[in-house]
């Protein structure tokens, strides 16, 4: 900007003056069509939705005292939250081993890795899901495993906490495995030669080099499967069960069955404001624009 | 010199089995000297370094530390410090962290460690930036820093590749002779690698130089420079002349110069070279204006046709030629008035001012 208004220094000044305003105008014509998206479909509707959840059936916090109170919809909070716990927890424990041989090996395994990884990440999610339910089902691979040595009929493993867990980690293990990849690559080899020479074994060099500086990697992708799991409805439903619901079940369940707009808008509210608080917390911390590696 | 401290022996690295990158090293370093491996890239010079530093694995031959084997100790049980060109500064530790690293490495009691940090710091004078991180300071300062931890835990050989090759030039000046200076405190072994022969003159007790894989010749700084064992290396070292030519076995101390004629030299160097064809070198700054009367002084003399001019303020450089042959002069201090852009003068040089190098 700055160089643009020396350089017309020389010009006279109207000239000039219509030159930087048609220059401060550029970006916001820019910005404008996806702005306007934005507005008319997202800000609107959430604008709405909020409104609904202190307006319908008639103006109060009721909704949200219930979503506190009521066993049932705090213990869905709850079990939620748990979830994607430990949906986070899994994809990082398989993770980053992955992330770790694809960043550090060279040759034909990183090549394999990698095509896996982003083969997994592009094939649709609902396919994966049911790819699950061909696996778990009683006439899948698992039964025919447990037939064949005789062990009867498996467990059941299908529409359980389990199987439900089982096919968001797998959904979700991708992003995991690619943030931290992002990261793991930008590590300079020469840092792990570096702690060798200086007396540090394998272990060692790992612990207090590589970990730490692979830790932005570990901080973007637990916070990308978190989020994007607070608010799983696809996979919950084909293969969990009713009994652990998760949020979006909820708010699907209210508006289906239910038609209680304004309570499913309150619950709506507080996923949005858990995500939102968990992104703030994370840019104050890390930029949010660092997210993507 | 004393006994080898740092011994290679027939050291061969071949990455494809085929061609080897370094093709049968042998090298003996003094404890405390300063050993300089200077060749162009791809010459093999970093790869030895990083067989010592047990980074590579040898194809063939040894390398003994103190009359001991390394080839079968990991990097981290060699007690031999690295700094690397890229400085590998650990970016999330302080620069106090940085340089204790080696200590708690080593398990160093906590009030040790800072002690020996502290020293270390003030030796490289950045006692007070200990509590800064590497991005904080400037190429020069995390050099220093990267120094201090190759050197804080004492290692028996400390291997330096490339360290000054990011810095700007008055910078890499200023650290070449505050290189020395810790050399000579610390008096540590050092294995210096570097392409820029300024670094090798400047800093080395000897200089390895390297070419195509294998060794040209290991010798202090001013033997590599006016005596060189080949033509490469007195290419590569400082600016040359050379002339192709053939010992006149009739008549001691006359070589017959390709295209230019009979050439007096020392009778030392002529009784010394075997064979009949040789390389002369003549540096530049040995040919000199030459005028009625000095013929016993210059027996040598050609007249010079004129280049290009570059004048230096301490020196100008002469660049010519004479019967078609590329001719350098350089001459200290201010630019003669006979030294005119096409102008012819005559030149000459002393007999000992050149060397001879057999060529087989």
């Amino acid at each position: 900007m700055a160089g643009g208004v020396t350089a017309t220094a020389a010009l006279p000044r109207a000239a000039a003056r219509r030159r930087a305003r048609r220059g401060a105008a550029t970006p916001w014509l820019l910005v404008a069509p996806s702005c306007l998206v934005l507005i008319v479909l997202f800000l609107t509707p959430i604008g709405y939705v909020l409104l609904l959840s202190v307006t319908d059936p008639n103006v109060s916090l009721g909704h949200y005292v219930r979503i506190v109170t009521v066993p049932l919809y705090s213990r869905v909070m709850v079990n939620t939250f748990l979830t994607s716990l430990i949906v986070t927890g899994l994809c990082l424990v398989l993770g980053f081993p992955v992330a770790y041989v694809m960043a550090r090996r060279r040759g034909w395994i990183t090549t394999l890795l990698v095509t896996i990884v982003a083969m997994s990440f592009w094939t649709g999610f609902l396919v994966r899901t049911y790819a699950w339910l061909v696996i778990l089902g009683n006439k899948g691979p698992v039964a025919a495993a447990y037939a064949a040595l005789g062990l009867g009929s498996p467990p059941r493993l299908l529409f359980t906490s389990f199987s439900s867990t089982l096919g968001m980690t797998h959904i979700l293990l991708p992003y995991m495995i690619l943030a931290l990849y992002a990261v793991m690559k930008k590590i300079d080899p020469s840092y792990l030669k570096a702690a060798a020479s200086l007396g540090a074994r394998p272990g060692a060099a790992f612990r207090s080099v590589f970990l730490p500086l692979s830790l932005p990697g570990v901080v973007n992708g637990c916070l990308l499967v978190f989020v994007v799991c607070l608010g799983f409805f696809v996979t919950p439903v084909l293969l969990g069960t009713p009994r652990d619901m998760m949020i979006s079940q909820l708010i699907n369940q209210q508006i289906e069955e239910l038609l209680a707009w304004g309570f499913a808008s309150a619950v709506a509210v507080v996923l949005l404001a858990a995500t939102g608080i968990l992104l703030t917390i994370y840019n104050r911390f890390a930029g949010l624009d660092r997210l993507w590696g | 010199m004393g006994a080898a401290y740092l011994k290679l022996t027939g050291l061969v690295k071949s990455y494809d089995g085929r061609t080897n990158a370094v093709d049968g090293i042998d090298l003996d370093v003094a404890r405390g000297e300063f050993v300089t491996l200077l060749g162009p890239s791809g010459s093999g010079k970093t790869t030895t370094l990083m067989m010592i530093a047990g980074f590579e694995e040898p194809t063939r031959g040894s390398i003994e530390l103190d009359g001991e084997d390394l080839g079968r100790r990991k990097p981290y049980e060699r007690n031999i410090g690295v700094v690397f060109q890229s400085y590998a500064l650990f970016p999330h530790m302080t620069v106090a962290k940085n340089v204790a690293f080696p200590l708690r490495m080593r398990r160093f009691p906590a009030a040790r460690q800072a002690s020996r940090v502290r020293e270390i710091l003030d030796l490289v004078e950045l006692g007070s930036f200990a509590d800064k991180y590497p991005r904080e300071l400037s190429g020069g300062q995390q050099q220093r820093v990267a120094l201090a931890r190759g050197l804080v835990f004492n290692p028996d050989v400390l291997l330096l590749d490339e360290p000054l090759g990011a810095l700007d030039k008055s910078l890499r000046e200023q650290m070449q002779v505050e290189l020395k200076r810790i050399h000579r405190e610390v008096g540590v072994t050092m294995l210096y690698v570097t392409h820029d022969q300024t670094e090798a003159m400047t800093m080395s007790d000897r200089i390895a130089v390297f070419n195509g894989g294998a060794l040209e010749q290991v010798a202090p700084p001013l033997e590599v420079y006016h005596r060189p064992r080949t033509r490469f290396v007195g290419e590569f070292i400082g600016d040359s002349n050379f002339f192709s030519g053939r010992r006149d076995g009739e008549r001691p101390g006359l070589v017959l110069l390709d295209g230019i004629g009979a050439h007096r030299v020392a009778r030392a160097a002529w009784d010394e070279i075997a064979g009949s064809t040789v390389d002369v070198l003549i540096r530049p700054e040995r040919i000199q204006l030459a005028g009625e009367g000095d013929e016993a002084r210059l027996p040598n003399r050609v007249s010079m046709k004129v280049g290009v001019i570059v004048n230096y303020g301490d020196s100008v450089l002469v660049i010519g030629e004479t019967d078609g042959h590329p001719l350098r002069m350089r001459i200290a201090g201010a630019q003669p008035d006979a030294i005119r852009e096409g102008a012819t003068v005559t030149v000459g040089w002393g007999p000992a001012d050149a060397h001879l190098i057999r060529r087989d």
